[in-house]
């Protein structure tokens, strides 16, 4: 079973705390725009992604299993 | 017998340390104080979105990540319960309501509040910002219609105010007694750049202006403040923000190390039994050298984790004290804020540097880094619209970083 990253744009402030977790998937670049690189990344990563998760300060990032 | 946490403070940090003691396999009874009547909400948009009036106040509750969210967590609630005193020997908490929480471990996560400025305490239309009654009851001054606001303090909480009572159409004035707003926090230069934000928006700011007292009319409504330096101004409602203090009058006698917040080690642990984590917290930080005290969002997050870890060592006797041996709780702090169309984010620490330097950008155009030195390390990073170089460089002040190699990274060496 996999998982796929969903961030709510409306939401994000691309405050860039979860490019610090989980760089491989989460990228903030020049623009100060937040891009997903990697919308359904392996397993190895999920722990990474958690931790993006929690550390986002306006929640604006959701795992859907699938 | 079921073995009992009790957690005093029901704001994040507690909660974050309740669902940690959840996640790590606790299943004892878990009792969460909180003095508002309110379930754990977050508090960065009570002077932001939710003052504004684009989100109300349902959008600012906490949500828990495990399986069934707050509920799965089975907290045992005491809400609109003030803890009064603590007996570490019986290990018991006392409630205002004459309730004696005794417990196997305690997490002390009461906080902060805001510091009152003299002569405000019977003043209608006079504000201190910190919780969520305290949002609501600015929110609807400010619904009445256009007004004068006066904010008292141009630190973080005060700034952030005053973009939002400006951004909603508000006459606003800043008062700062000192000459730099944020100067000791941040250095002069860096206070100056983010003051002027202010004045780009509108908004007029009065520095080294201190409040000798107020004027009210009927009601006890306030109409005017009188400055020190003689003057006065008219004030619709008056929002200030000068600090806030730790907590810890419930502890006063409980034998427990008070000193500007209650004093951990460095792992978080306090005495036995009992761990602390959030506004309210003291700990030597081995990184930075001091003795620091945070008050910042997600300092609240990791130290209310790492809190009920270290609780549940020490309640397992894997942890004996003193416990230099436990893994210390040494983080590179991090908080942002966000004024008008501008975000401003600090991590580490910025204060005692020995040098500022601007490495991006530049103050004048809104948008830079700016980088702190203490010795030949990089302590400090200070970035406004600048969040991926920010965390950039707050990588390096996590590995210790020299100065040198954080110019070179900046291109500037």
């Amino acid at each position: 079973m996999g998982y796929r990253v969903v961030v709510d744009f409306d939401l994000c402030e691309s405050n860039a705390r979860c490019m610090e977790a989980a760089p491989e998937v989460f990228e903030v670049r020049d623009d100060d725009f937040l891009y997903v690189l990697d919308e359904t990344p392996p397993d190895s990563l999920r722990a990474k992604v958690d931790e993006a998760v929690r550390r986002c300060p306006k929640a604006a990032i959701s795992i859907v299993d699938e | 017998m079921t073995a009992r946490i009790v957690v005093v403070g029901a704001s994040l940090a507690g909660l974050r340390a309740a669902e940690e003691l959840r996640a790590r396999g606790f299943d004892g009874t878990i009792t969460v104080v909180g003095d508002e009547p309110h379930r754990p909400y977050d508090r960065p948009p009570l002077s932001k979105q939710v003052l504004a009036g684009t989100w109300g106040p349902e959008r600012i509750a906490l949500a828990v990540s495990a399986d069934g969210g707050l509920d799965g967590l089975a907290l045992d609630w005491r809400l609109g319960e003030r803890a009064t005193a603590l007996d570490p020997r019986a290990r018991e908490v006392m409630l205002a309501g004459g309730e004696r929480l005794g417990y196997d471990g305690l997490v002390i996560a009461t906080g902060a509040r805001p510091r009152e400025l003299p002569g405000t305490e019977r003043l209608t239309g006079a504000y201190t910002l910190r919780t969520l009654d305290d949002c609501e009851a600015i929110r609807a001054a400010l619904d009445a219609g256009p007004g004068r606001v006066v904010v008292v303090g141009a630190g973080f909480i005060g700034s952030e105010v005053a973009a939002t009572c400006r951004t909603r159409g508000h006459e606003v004035t800043v008062l700062e007694a000192l000459p730099v707003p944020l100067g000791r926090a941040l250095g002069d230069e860096m206070g100056a750049a983010l003051g002027e934000l202010h004045l780009d928006h509108g908004v007029e700011v009065r520095l080294g202006t201190g409040v000798a007292g107020f004027e009210a009319g009927s009601g006890g409504r306030v109409e005017r403040i009188r400055l020190a330096d003689g003057n006065g101004l008219d004030a619709d409602l008056v929002v200030v923000g000068i600090g806030v203090t730790p907590n810890t009058g419930w502890l006063e006698g409980s034998g427990l190390a008070l000193d500007d917040g209650v004093v951990c080690d460095a792992s978080t642990w306090v005495a036995p039994g009992i761990v602390a984590a959030g506004d309210v917290a003291r700990w030597p930080s081995h990184r930075f050298g001091e003795l620091m005290r945070v008050e910042h969002w997600d300092n609240a997050i990791t130290m209310g984790e790492h809190a009920a870890r270290r609780l549940l060592a020490d309640l397992a006797g894997t942890a004996p004290d003193p416990v230099e041996a436990h893994e210390p709780y040494d983080p590179v702090p991090w908080f942002w804020s966000d004024q008008y169309d501008r975000k401003i984010q600090l991590a580490g620490r910025s204060s005692g540097a020995d040098e500022v330097r601007v490495v991006d950008g530049d103050p004048a155009e809104r948008r830079f880094v700016a980088l702190y030195r203490r010795g030949d390390r990089i302590t400090g990073v200070l970035a406004m619209n600048r969040p991926r170089l920010l965390m950039t460089y707050r990588g390096l002040v996590e590995r210790r970083a020299s100065w040198s190699e954080a110019l070179r990274e900046a291109g500037a060496a």
